[in-house]
């Protein structure tokens, strides 16, 4: 540009940050959590990931065409909904399920709602919800990390034939003779025989879990650095993971022995994974500095009861759908009083 | 309709004889109708009721072809049911000679999603419970329905210890579900994994049945093999 | 809705197509919607309550249009109600009677065909006004549609629920069933995917009707 003085009206935002721009960087804050997933559970969970993302996109290319609204692909952020979708499924899920947990997640979570920007939940998260409900065996089937020859040969579930039952994979796992390995991921261990397994291998991922929620550390590593870019808000996830922190400290207080420690809450399941990357959902969750806040608390507390005192063993999902529901009132409540009016009602 | 069509027309009043008559006509022509019904269909209803009965405990109890119903007094004694005795039923299950198959009993728990009611074949030579069968419960399609069809689950009630104690008046051992996987009494059902909720409303629903049926079984055992 | 018609209307063969497509009760006007969600789990269930509701709306219409003269106006709903709760008494009472497995499976929302507003929307809006004949066909015609709309539910329900219809198994023993179609979820689902084709059918009905230009699109 060679004008001398550019002059233009309010707002003067110093650097303009497209949609685009975020939705990229976040994709490139979650390859490494990918990278690992696939390092862990071999051929597998690349195929599940594929599957997810491609269905994901196609699905958004379909209903953009469908609406006439052009193509909205180029957003990146379906690429973000395939990938958080394939992370928090088992690595053995059958391929065909996770298609229809991609097509469910971006069709009724995403695309009936008018696209990015006015979805109420998180696509993935509606997706996995979905699955969950109608695939309730498969979705909880976990397989061994490390397992020899991962990425030689696939976990036998995967290329189970379209809406037939997955293929069973207790031969399988025997036949890789692990020991202890007893088809429990540390959740369901913690829950039913109230045994906490090392919390460093929950750290590093050594154990079984959805294909991107076993290594809380990674997770953690990447989340920080995207809130560095200043792509997330670090208030949602630091006060989803202070609300799990705190709803389990008096449990664990009262009787150490039944309940969970607060370190074992932050660093089992899901609860990494969605609170950096799916409650930070800048769509679903609320806009004030405030609102986030209580969002946030109220994610991470209903976590933990759904887990300490519900029929299911991980919470974090039906917590973040539920605190995306309440995310515009929680908005609504914490709007701020318009400079110079006296109370809150003035506001009409 | 303008102002001045309605004042030139102005609502009749209606009596209120007119409306009584209405309400109760149609109130009486509902009654007949209902009663006619209800008259026609109470055999028919009943035949069905016996019907539904005789088939679970042919199920629960193969090998019966006859049944009679008896009725657990209050002060927990047996005697055949009929006009002017209630409480709680037990059909008594017998085969072509008339010799007693066995007792089919039914208890009632609290599962995941209200009742569990279940019928329960009991053996008084044995003293077990020897097979189940459940008659009605909401459970979730998948995960509790199972307590009717899982194999490995249903192997529980093929000898299911329900001896007494000394007293004569409750069980020896309380019948209880446990984790699955950690049966080691011949009186503990193994838990359905996943149904936790469930198999232990069946492991409820059978205490209930055996704790309220058998001492009475026993006490008039006479009552049950008499024949007739 | 087309509007009600306030004279007493000429049999035609609208008289009872209207119920199946134009005025469907649930697709169109989404009334009845708790037996339509509740129930709808199997087919078996999802034929017998469109029965039972037709066979309710049927009869409870004649009887309301036999005696349309002779009901004041002051207490018409409580002569409605009436009506329509003897009819739904006597149906509970048949079903019974054919079925206590079906009896069971239908629970309380036989007695609730009662409260089913397609019934007594027929009654105020259509049987008190028009003659005997043509209510019967007109009633005929909205309870084949309420039952068509509950068959098309509970089918696609058991296919994708339990892999059978009307009880006979449809795939090979391994099918997956979709559990969440036969719990309260699915019905929403299903019934949200059958609104969204009635309604793209409608509007590229009335796009061809109004010629490629459509300015007067859609108003409802």
């Amino acid at each position: 540009m060679d004008k001398g003085i550019e002059i233009r009206t309010s707002p003067h935002l110093k650097r303009v940050v497209s949609v685009e721009k975020i939705m990229r960087t976040v994709v490139l804050a979650l390859l490494p959590i990918c990278a690992f997933a696939v390092y862990q559970f071999g051929l597998s969970a690349l195929l599940l990931l594929a599957t997810t993302t491609g269905v994901a996109i196609w699905t958004e290319w379909f209903f953009s065409r469908l609406s006439g609204k052009g193509n909205t692909v180029s957003d990146w952020s379906v690429v973000i909904t395939g990938l958080l979708l394939g992370l928090t499924l088992p690595p053995g899920f059958p391929l065909w399920m996770a298609a229809v947990a991609a097509f469910v997640g971006v069709a009724l979570g995403k695309a009936l709602f008018g696209g990015l920007g006015y979805n109420v939940m998180n696509p993935a998260l509606v997706g996995r919800a979905f699955v969950q409900a109608a695939f309730p065996v498969a979705i909880t089937t976990w397989t061994p990390a490390f397992a020899p020859g991962r990425f030689a040969e696939l976990i036998p579930s995967t290329l189970t034939l379209p809406f037939m039952q997955p293929i069973p994979v207790d031969t399988w796992v025997a036949g890789l003779q692990l020991d202890g390995w007893s088809g429990a991921t540390p959740l369901a261990i913690q829950k039913f025989q109230h045994i906490e397994p090392p919390l460093t291998d929950a750290f590093t991922g050594m154990i079984a879990g959805s294909a991107g929620e076993t290594s809380a550390l990674l997770i953690l590593i990447c989340g920080l650095w995207l809130a560095w870019q200043r792509m997330l808000d670090w208030r949602i996830p630091v006060s989803v993971l202070a609300g799990a922190a705190l709803t389990a400290l008096p449990f664990w207080l009262a009787d150490a022995s039944h309940y969970p420690s607060p370190w074992f809450v932050l660093s089992s399941g899901g609860l990494m994974l969605a609170a950096w990357f799916m409650a930070s959902d800048m769509v679903a969750s609320p806009v004030t500095a405030r609102g986030v806040v209580i969002y946030g608390l109220f994610i991470g507390s209903l976590t933990v009861i759904i887990r300490l005192f519900g029929g299911l063993v991980e919470g974090v999902m039906y917590a973040i759908l539920i605190g995306n529901a309440v995310g515009p009132l929680i908005s609504s409540w914490t709007q701020p009083r318009v400079y110079g009016t006296s109370s809150r009602k003035s506001q009409g | 309709m303008n102002l001045e069509a309605q004042i030139q027309t102005p609502q009749p009043r209606t009596p209120a004889w007119a409306m009584l008559r209405t309400l109760g006509g149609i109130a009486m022509i509902s009654g007949l109708l209902v009663a006619l019904v209800y008259q026609f269909t109470l055999p028919i209803i009943a035949e069905n009721q016996r019907v539904l009965t005789e088939q679970a405990v042919f199920r629960v109890l193969p090998g019966a072809v006859g049944k009679r119903d008896f009725v657990i007094t209050a002060d927990g004694a047996l005697s055949p049911a009929g006009e002017g005795v209630d409480g709680a039923l037990v059909y008594g299950a017998y085969d072509q000679d008339g010799g007693l198959v066995g007792v089919a009993i039914t208890g009632s728990a609290l599962g995941y999603a209200g009742p569990v009611n279940v019928m329960f074949a009991y053996d008084p030579e044995c003293a077990c419970i020897t097979a189940s069968k459940v008659l009605q419960s909401n459970e979730t399609p998948g995960f509790g329905d199972k307590l009717d069809f899982d194999p490995a689950f249903l192997k529980n009630f093929e000898a299911l210890d329900a001896r007494l104690n000394d007293g004569g008046d409750a069980l020896a051992n309380e019948i209880v579900t446990v984790k699955h996987g950690t049966k080691t009494q011949s009186w503990e059902i193994d838990g359905i994994s996943g149904a936790t909720i469930s198999s232990k409303a069946m492991g409820r629903a059978a205490n209930n049945a055996a704790q309220r049926a058998v001492p009475a079984i026993a006490r008039d055992l006479a009552v049950l093999t008499q024949q007739n | 809705m087309a509007e009600l018609p306030n004279t007493e209307e000429r049999l035609t063969p609208d008289t009872f197509l209207r119920g199946l497509w134009e005025e469907n009760p649930v697709f169109v006007m989404l009334l009845g919607m708790c037996p339509v969600l509740a129930v709808t789990s199997t087919t078996v269930n999802a034929l017998a309550m469109g029965l039972a509701t037709t066979f309710v709306l049927v009869c409870s219409s004649l009887l309301v249009s036999l005696l349309r003269n002779w009901i004041p106006k002051q207490v018409r709903i409580a002569s409605y109600i009436v009506i329509i709760a003897t009819f739904v008494t006597i149906v509970d009472y048949a079903i019974q009677a054919i079925s206590l497995e079906l009896y069971a499976a239908l629970g309380a929302f036989i007695q609730l065909i009662v409260a089913n507003c397609v019934i007594l929307g027929r009654a105020e809006a259509y049987a008190s006004k028009q003659k005997l004949m043509t209510t019967l066909v007109n009633s005929l015609g909205m309870g084949a549609g309420f039952t068509l709309a509950l068959l098309s539910l509970g089918t696609v329900r058991e296919i994708l629920g339990n892999g059978t219809i009307l009880g006979i198994s449809l795939f090979p023993a391994d099918f997956q069933p979709w559990i969440v179609m036969i719990l309260p979820p699915g019905g929403f689902f299903v019934l949200g995917a059958w609104l969204l084709l009635f309604n793209w059918l409608r509007l590229r009905k009335e796009r061809k009707a109004t010629g490629p230009i459509g300015v007067t699109a859609d108003a409802r």
